[in-house]
């Protein structure tokens, strides 16, 4: 339904800002650096961005970086839905593009968690008249650690995974890693080392958590037709989908291993008219090494259940057959409050062959999967160039 | 020193009847009273057919851990003394799903699919939390 829509637009321009720990900064000077920089790399100016897509943990995210880059778009969406928010916002810059109400959209994310000292989005007290305030919060639930450690229960228990596959995700990501200059944990480390870190919410240790760190990133995306005429190769959106579902409450009685990205794959794909054999490059979203183990097997690349014996024996990490993560991830490159910029950046980078080290040997079509927030919501994107 | 306040539930219009029977001792949930659709959290209308002809049923009390994890790190300052601490998605046998600490046992001896019943823990004046513990 969609299908018409593959290749209509291009990523035209991408980059990070400064990366790790970066004092002094605001997320919004690390959104607008990346922005400034994405720009350059696309060879285009301030004046041609006619559409901002911004997401910083603040509603008004769209409007507060108009303001301090000086433009004044057609079009603004600050939508956040957690930590695909902007892989979703490919999506509404392709819709706001096609539909004519804007030609060059700048997509931007910012964040400074690590100098900020807190894990927590936004700043503001919860509303403890909300659902998650009334039958969530009041149990002492840790978030968002608590309900994917629910989940790894529910992978254990049902298919016998084990912590040692979990710890495979976490050192692959770390071999990645150590072949990224800009990575922010590169030292070596073992799947032992990874199991005997400190327990934080059964079954999940804290090496299988996502690091914290600070990031901005930004892209530029325009049509198909004046990514042709600029400087950089365009790497097009070939096909993407989404799908909701809830909150911070999910309540509803659905399986909490199957939470729709079965149909955003596939919808993804086809709209991009490849199969999952076609794809060379995979960047999975790894805000906990068990999300990895059950994307792997939502997305469809093995058997539900299989995931945790189809990662084992460093098939993720360089060298091994099923490369993914490239950068290290958000486990060991960086993680700032929401991953999807920089997961979706590493993809581009891949296309574009700009790697390095870490390179993959052959990168034509990409795969992009990300949730967001308490696997509420999910946004599987294919890249090509 | 002034002990950390733990965060309470803050009853709204439609909750209210849930936090006054949990005071009761009593655990219910809604139910639509046009097409008998059951439905966890309360909310102001039905939202398998749209009527706002909402009723309450009293549960049994008794459900199945659909899974759970143990935290080893207080989510507040209020509740570190009780770390460690079960969290666990509990599934009513009234059909509904609902999160809970199981309490009054050690965390290591709770399972997925253990049955479960439920119990009240006094936390304010206003708040009674619905709670669970393992049936034996």
């Amino acid at each position: 339904m969609t299908k018409h829509l593959s290749k209509s637009v291009a990523i035209v321009g991408a980059a990070e800002s400064e990366l790790g720990k970066v004092p002094g900064m605001t997320a919004l000077d690390l959104q607008a650096q990346a922005a400034g920089r994405a720009l350059r790399d696309a060879g285009l100016s301030l004046q041609d961005v006619d559409g901002v897509f911004a997401h910083v943990d603040d509603r008004f995210a769209g409007l507060q970086l108009a303001e301090y880059l000086g433009i004044r778009p057609r079009y603004v969406d600050s939508t956040s839905v957690g930590g695909m928010s902007n892989v979703m916002h490919i999506r509404h810059a392709m819709a706001a593009i096609e539909a004519g109400m804007c030609e060059v959209a700048l997509v931007a994310y910012g964040s400074t968690q690590l100098s900020d000292g807190t894990r927590k989005v936004g700043g503001t007290p919860e509303d403890m008249r909300m659902p998650r305030g009334q039958f969530i919060t009041p149990y002492g639930q840790l978030s968002p650690i608590g309900y994917y450690a629910m989940v790894a229960q529910l992978h254990m228990h049902r298919y016998g995974t084990t912590p040692r596959d979990l710890a495979e995700v976490a050192v692959a990501a770390r071999k990645w890693a150590q072949l990224n200059p800009n990575a922010y944990r590169r030292e070596e480390t073992s799947i032992e080392e990874v199991m005997a870190s400190r327990m934080i919410a059964d079954p999940l240790r804290q090496r299988d958590c996502c690091l914290v760190t600070d990031a901005g990133g930004a892209f530029i995306v325009t049509t198909a037709a004046r990514a042709r005429s600029l400087k950089r190769p365009p790497v097009y959106v070939m096909g993407i989908a989404e799908s909701f579902s809830h909150h911070y409450t999910p309540f509803g009685t659905a399986d909490w291993l199957d939470t729709n990205v079965a149909q955003t794959a596939e919808q993804a794909l086809q709209m991009a008219g490849v199969t999952r054999q076609d794809i060379d490059v995979v960047q999975i979203y790894d805000h906990f090494t068990i999300g990895v183990i059950q994307s792997l097997e939502e997305l469809g690349f093995c058997k539900r259940g299989e995931g945790g014996a189809f990662v084992a024996g460093g098939r993720l990490a360089p060298g091994g057959d099923f490369p993914i993560n490239t950068s290290g991830g958000g486990l060991s490159y960086n993680h700032p409050g929401q991953f999807g910029m920089l997961l979706l950046l590493e993809a581009v980078h891949q296309l574009r062959k700009e790697c390095g080290e870490r390179q993959l040997p052959r990168a034509e079509l990409a795969l992009v999967h990300a949730p967001g927030l308490v696997f509420s919501c999910n946004t599987t994107l294919i890249l090509g160039v | 020193m002034e002990q950390a306040q733990r965060p309470l539930p803050q009853p709204t219009r439609n909750t209210q009847p849930y936090w006054d029977a949990a005071r009761a001792h009593r655990l219910v949930v809604q139910e639509c009273a046009c097409c008998k659709a059951r439905q966890f959290y309360p909310r102001e209308f039905c939202t398998a057919c749209l009527s706002e002809d909402i009723g309450w049923i009293d549960c049994s009390g008794m459900g199945t851990v659909y899974t759970y994890t143990v935290n080893r790190r207080a989510s507040s300052a209020a509740l570190a003394d009780r770390v460690p601490y079960v969290v666990a998605a509990i599934d009513l046998d009234e059909g509904v799903r609902m999160m809970a600490n199981i309490v009054d046992c050690p965390p290591e001896s709770v399972r997925i699919g253990s049955r479960v019943r439920v119990c009240f823990e006094q936390v304010s004046d206003e708040i009674t939390l619905p709670q669970f513990t393992l049936e034996a």
